[in-house]
């Protein structure tokens, strides 16, 4: 310890406090408590600061604070003795400020709980609104543009489509190549039972073009560029940049969110054709090397077993899946406000919700296309 | 007179020697030498572009260096191991020009940061210090319990400057403390500067464009340019200084209004 304290009686009777070393926050904490062990009596308290070196913020702070509790008691208490250095810094801090709270006051934790609820309740209400209003504004404003009324910002929609889908081809082809090979091997594990191998095929050819293909390119462009989109105009919005658009005449929707659905929606088409040839491709492979069906005749038999409805309805949900993405991903981007924190929770939630619509959508495809027949 | 280096045996809290920093094939300091006495107040001015950012960011270890040492209150300060890298960085305070304040932390738990990190402080014992330095730098005790997006550009710079000075650090880096700020406010914060300057015998490393700044709290002032501090003194030696930057910025309308106003 940099300071020492010792206590005796002044010549009036009154209790004196002598401080030497230094007072520093290294050990203010003891120093408080020292200072605080003798309580206030009649007739007062003298503090000598004769011996003291040094004294920094939080050592002045203990001192006054000390003879704020005294006078606050009804007994004189004085600082004495102190070097003209010292003297002013405890002179500049006197009457220690009134204990502020360090976190905003939530009041009564259980009304605070179910005021939490409630808030949570109106937010989500109010991010829905603020859904379908920024919806409705991106499809005027995509309108508009595609009919010609408005600009199309066609290097935009390539420097985006670059972005989520030339970037994405190596990690797409990677991962719906071994999703198509897990595919064929446990399919042709369960099928090796009923001794109908061959049908391996059909599995690989209908489930990846169909529905897995589709929902994991979907799921992975989310992850990429949902991810990417929400962070970017939350960082933009941030930045104050949205405002500066907006000031020069320049609309955010359709200089920041058009081309981004446009793209996303054009490339997770071009990526979900791409990815279904790598599942083939990743389940021929296994075909050939464990079921010794040759490239020639895994082709001959996808040809039979995969109908043209297969590949349509896959080919119709993949630009719906990259139109979710890239809404819920610009929505979220939009809606950060004050601080960094705000654009990652934002991100997360462009992320799992549009994760979420993707299935649901899936879901709602699946016993749409069922109920038109197309099996 | 107006040379940038002291006498070796002359009391500094930094000495800055043969700096040389750059980024990637180019070179920004070319053997770079500063010294700034214990207890003095100096202030950093160059055009733009010239380094001073760079300056201070190598010399609080954040930018990679070329070449050169930088010593601290006598230790070394780009080498050492994990203790003495912590030692040094108890030695210093650093304001960002924003403040750089921690967005998810309110105020005062921005200011109770390096307590924690350095200390083993009762709760309210680190409440009270808090406190104590909210009123320090002029903002009101209910200024503690917001976060930092809740407050003006003025105020996140009183608690930038409040989080620099927790644990009153004998050396002090402030980057552009008064840019952004309104003339009263920027007044304002140069007195609060000069007054913790004094009352806690600071030595203060500042960085400002402001004229204002510069006369009112700087003992002295050295001028960054071509890679390297080109004079180093009190604003008045300065003025006498031939060189067309320095005569340029002292000599033109802001610095004569400057001057003037000095009285």
């Amino acid at each position: 310890m940099g300071s020492s304290i010792g206590w005796d009686q002044a010549e009036d009777g009154s209790a004196r406090a002598r401080l030497a070393g230094r007072l520093t926050i290294d050990d203010v904490a003891e120093l408080a408590a020292a200072l605080a062990a003798v309580p206030p009596a009649a007739p007062g308290l003298v503090i000598d600061l004769a011996g003291v070196t040094a004294i920094d913020t939080a050592g002045a702070w203990a001192v006054n604070s000390a003879v704020t509790r005294w006078q606050a008691a009804g007994h004189a208490a004085c600082i004495t003795g102190a070097a003209p250095a010292i003297d002013r810094l405890v002179q500049a801090l006197c009457t220690p400020p009134p204990p502020a709270p360090t976190r905003p006051d939530t009041g009564n934790p259980l009304a605070a709980r179910v005021a939490r609820i409630g808030a949570a309740v109106l937010a989500q209400i109010d991010n829905i609104g603020a859904f379908l209003a920024f919806l409705g504004q991106t499809l005027l404003v995509l309108g508009a543009s595609l009919v010609g009324r408005r600009r199309l910002r066609w290097h935009g929609v390539v420097h985006q489509a670059e972005a989520i889908g030339v970037n994405a081809l190596g990690i797409i082809a990677l991962l719906l190549f071994l999703v198509g090979l897990v595919v064929a091997q446990q399919g042709a594990v369960q099928l090796r039972q009923f001794g109908a191998e061959v049908f391996t095929v059909n599995l690989i050819g209908r489930a990846t073009t169909r529905e897995l293909g589709i929902l994991l390119t979907a799921i992975m462009v989310a992850g990429r560029s949902g991810s990417a989109f929400a962070a970017q105009i939350g960082a933009m919005k941030l930045n104050q940049e949205v405002d500066a658009l907006k000031t020069i005449g320049l609309d955010p929707i359709e200089v920041l969110v058009v081309p981004r659905v446009i793209a996303c929606s054009l490339m997770l088409l071009g990526l979900a054709f791409y990815g279904g040839l790598w599942a083939l491709v990743g389940g021929g492979l296994f075909v050939w090397a464990e079921l010794a069906m040759p490239p020639a005749a895994y082709l001959a038999r996808l040809q039979e077993v995969i109908m043209m409805s297969d590949f349509v309805v896959g080919m119709v949900k993949a630009p719906v899946f990259g139109f979710i993405i890239a809404i819920m991903g610009c929505f979220h981007g939009f809606q950060v406000t004050g601080n960094a924190e705000s654009v990652g929770r934002r991100t997360t939630q462009a992320v799992v919700e549009a994760i979420f619509v993707v299935i649901v959508f899936d879901a709602f495809f699946a016993v749409f296309f069922s109920a038109l027949g197309y099996n | 007179m107006l040379a940038p280096t002291l006498p070796d045996d002359a009391d500094v809290a930094l000495r800055v020697r043969g700096l040389v920093t750059g980024f990637g094939s180019e070179t920004l300091h070319r053997g770079l030498d500063l010294d700034v006495r214990r207890g003095e107040v100096l202030g950093l001015v160059g055009g733009s572009g010239s380094g001073k950012s760079v300056l201070m960011r190598a010399i609080i270890g954040l930018q990679p260096v070329r070449a050169g040492t930088v010593q601290i209150m006598g230790q070394d300060g780009l080498n050492g191991d994990g203790a003495a890298q912590r030692h040094l960085r108890r030695q210093w305070g650093v304001m960002f020009q924003d403040g750089a304040l921690f967005s998810g932390l309110t105020v005062a738990e921005n200011i109770q940061v390096p307590m924690r990190e350095f200390l083993a402080l009762p709760e309210d014992v680190m409440a009270a210090l808090a406190a104590t330095r909210l009123r320090q730098v002029g903002l009101p005790p209910e200024a503690g319990a917001k976060y930092p997006s809740e407050l003006s550009g003025g105020m996140r710079k009183r608690a930038g400057l409040a989080r620099a000075l927790a644990l009153d650090p004998p050396l002090l880096f402030l980057d552009e403390p008064t840019a952004g700020l309104d003339p009263i406010s920027a007044a304002a914060f140069d007195a609060l500067i000069r007054l913790l300057a004094e009352t806690l015998g600071l030595t203060l490393f500042l960085i400002t464009h402001d004229l204002d700044t510069l006369i009112a709290i700087c003992d002295r002032v050295a001028v960054l340019g071509d890679g390297r501090v080109l004079a180093c003194g009190t604003v008045d030696e300065l003025r006498g200084f031939a060189h067309p930057w320095v005569q340029h910025y002292f000599g033109g309308p802001r610095g004569r209004a400057a001057l003037e106003t000095r009285g």
